[in-house]
């Protein structure tokens, strides 16, 4: 997969190649589905709309993590926000049913806001601090949907909500089948498709952020805050941006959640979401986007894949000598470690950040400078 | 060589800091007059890392005020107060050290610049122009520095001098009146500081004001056209660098009393 990675570097110089391999990358994105219901079965279809779903995620969290430096451990809170936002306002609970384009624009808007709450009172807080804060913030939102459900029941509580309205654009509802060039596409397919097209918008809006003067802002707030400060730089606001942005990314994939799943509760959106979507944007190479993407990829694929040790140990053994749940947290664990002793800076961190850990690089150039000097 | 101007740029009255017990900046007053290179000089602890961190913001004073062309800057925000025109380099180089050359003298364009989320996002012909404008100013800069063949490297694996220089270029990207240099020449060999040396006379010639913190003597009295010493605090002394020099009050702060 690396030598995967370092053609992928060679490609980019040939403008052709480029355009082929770009070509063949989504005409692969296209059969997904059809491919894996052809191969590993149905199962496998929802599966790649969790791994979009969670690449939408990671991209959010890579702008407070990964380019502004902020340590968020909350972020969860931001999908829950979205979710229960899309579930309120499409369901039999308060029989609101408002159409889906002003609910993913308003789940985006309202987890901004909340973004901008969070973010206000930790402006001061840096590393560890805010670490802290901010997953208390995501431990309060979670027990607020616990237990909202008295004196006035608004959020139904552990319960949850339930029979939420699928995404359905007019009487087009992505929850039927539908006949189309003549191939049938199931439910599970329509949101894949959906979750594609949103997954490759929140890209394109991440890599424009990134390569803009707002997203250089950032990266000089995460490298030196009190430089960039007296470089004119307004770090109050930036850093508030990035946890907005980074918010409505949260909320847009919460809202696309509940509407797959026609069913949100308080357990889907506990601390180890938030872990998980961090452990996706570190491992995968914080903050460069393909690095994410890849890291969002592999983190929700790599358990459902080792969900096969199961049959696979019944077959060779006649008998389940580890169980395969255990087993996932236990490889999960040690691929965790191996990374950040083999791969500290992710699996594809941006080339600048490649740099960065490479300290012979520095020291070369020194002695480069020293040999410089005295030839001078 | 020193200009005959009245017009003052910078004015700081009475400017008084302490740290717990400890004064570090009393009563501090001067002017420092539109294309000068005025000197700050003094033994160490003296107040002149602290002066400047008063007047970029990093410090809020505990009275006294100060302008710059006349508005108040006293206790403003950092930020701020570079948008009108103060930039400063630090004492110990505060680069973004994993960015590149040129991304570091870029974001100095940050206060010059107004691209917001949905320009940067749609990146309309307005945001491309000034995205352009932003990148060229910035690679002049870096020529102007002499420094342009390391745009591409990151801030870190530049040699000590050039560091030096980033952070300079860094801080005029900003389009200050008032470039406030703090120790640019520590850590230099005699070759890079007359380099240097000639580096801020450029620079004044070019229309900028310069404040400059300095140890080195000679760089001191070659360059300003009035050096003002503190110590413990205190300005003690004030005036064209022969004068500052003969002063008894300069000597006894650098040497000690006379028995």
């Amino acid at each position: 997969m690396l030598s995967l990675f370092a053609h992928w570097q060679t490609l980019k110089q040939n403008p052709r190649n480029a355009w082929i391999a770009w070509i063949a990358l989504g005409l692969l994105l296209v059969a997904l589905p059809f491919l894996s219901d052809w191969t590993l079965g149905r199962s496998w279809v929802r599966i790649l709309a969790f791994v979009l779903l969670y690449v939408m995620l990671a991209l959010g969290l890579n702008i407070v993590v990964g380019f502004a430096g902020l340590l968020d451990l909350g972020y969860v809170a931001f999908f829950a926000v979205g979710a229960y936002l899309y579930a309120l306002l499409a369901s039999p609970h308060f029989g609101i049913h408002l159409p889906f384009w002003v609910l993913l624009p308003l789940g985006a808007l309202v987890a901004c806001v909340f973004g901008v709450l969070l973010g206000a009172p930790t402006l001061r807080l840096r590393g560890d601090y805010l670490a802290i804060v901010t997953l208390g913030f995501g431990e309060i939102i979670r027990i607020f949907l616990n237990n909202l459900n008295a004196p006035i029941n608004l959020t139904n509580g552990p319960q949850g909500v339930n029979l939420i309205d699928p995404v359905s654009f007019g009487d087009f509802s992505l929850s039927k089948s539908h006949d189309l060039f003549g191939i049938n596409f199931a439910p599970v397919h329509n949101y894949y498709y959906l979750f594609l097209v949103i997954a490759l918008i929140i890209i394109f809006v991440g890599f424009r952020l990134q390569h803009s003067r707002l997203g250089r802002a950032w990266a000089a707030i995460r490298e030196d805050e009190v430089a960039a400060a007296a470089t004119g730089i307004n770090t109050r606001n930036m850093k508030l941006l990035a946890f907005a942005m980074g918010a409505s990314f949260g909320g847009v994939s919460g809202g696309l959640f509940a509407g797959f799943q026609g069913f949100v509760s308080p357990e889907s959106f506990t601390l180890i979401e938030s872990v998980m979507v961090l452990c996706m944007v570190v491992l995968g190479g914080m903050g460069h986007i393909p690095g994410v993407i890849v890291g969002a990829i592999l983190l929700v694929a790599l358990p459902e894949a080792l969900r096969y040790l199961g049959p696979l140990q019944q077959s060779l053994f006649n008998k389940v000598l580890v169980d395969p749940a255990d087993l996932r947290m236990l490889l999960f664990g040690l691929v965790l470690v191996v990374m950040m002793i083999f791969r500290p800076s992710g699996i594809w961190p941006s080339p600048t950040r490649q740099r960065e850990l490479t300290p012979e690089d520095g020291i070369a150039n020194q002695e480069k400078e020293s040999v410089y000097d005295a030839n001078r | 060589m020193p200009i005959a101007s009245t017009d003052t740029l910078l004015r700081v009255h009475s400017v008084t800091k302490s740290f717990g017990g400890l004064m570090a900046l009393s009563e501090v007053s001067l002017s420092i007059s539109r294309g000068q290179i005025y000197g700050l000089i003094g033994p160490n602890g003296a107040g002149k890392t602290t002066l400047f961190n008063v007047l970029t913001g990093l410090y809020h004073a505990d009275h006294g005020e100060f302008q710059l062309n006349g508005i108040h800057l006293a206790n403003k925000k950092p930020h701020k107060i570079a948008q009108h025109g103060l930039a400063r380099t630090f004492q110990n180089i505060r680069l973004f050290a994993n960015m590149t050359a040129l991304e570091n003298v870029m974001v100095g364009r940050h206060a010059r610049t107004h691209t917001g989320v949905l320009g940067a996002i749609l990146r309309t012909p307005h945001a491309r122009a000034e995205e352009k404008e932003i990148r060229d100013r910035a690679r002049e800069l870096l020529s102007y520095m002499g420094i342009a063949a390391f745009a591409e490297d990151l801030a870190k694996n530049l040699s000590y001098g050039d560091q030096r220089r980033l952070e300079i270029a860094r801080a005029m990207a900003t389009d200050p009146q008032l470039l406030a240099l703090d120790e640019p020449a520590a850590g230099m060999n005699a070759t890079e500081t007359t380099a240097l040396k000639k580096l801020i006379e450029k620079i004044r010639s070019d229309g900028l004001t310069v404040l400059l913190i300095e140890h080195d003597m000679k760089l001191v009295m070659g360059v300003c056209d009035t050096v003002a010493v503190l110590d413990y605090g205190e300005k003690i002394a004030e005036g064209s660098p022969q004068e500052v020099q003969r002063d008894p009050l300069v000597i006894e702060a650098y040497l000690g009393c006379a028995p």
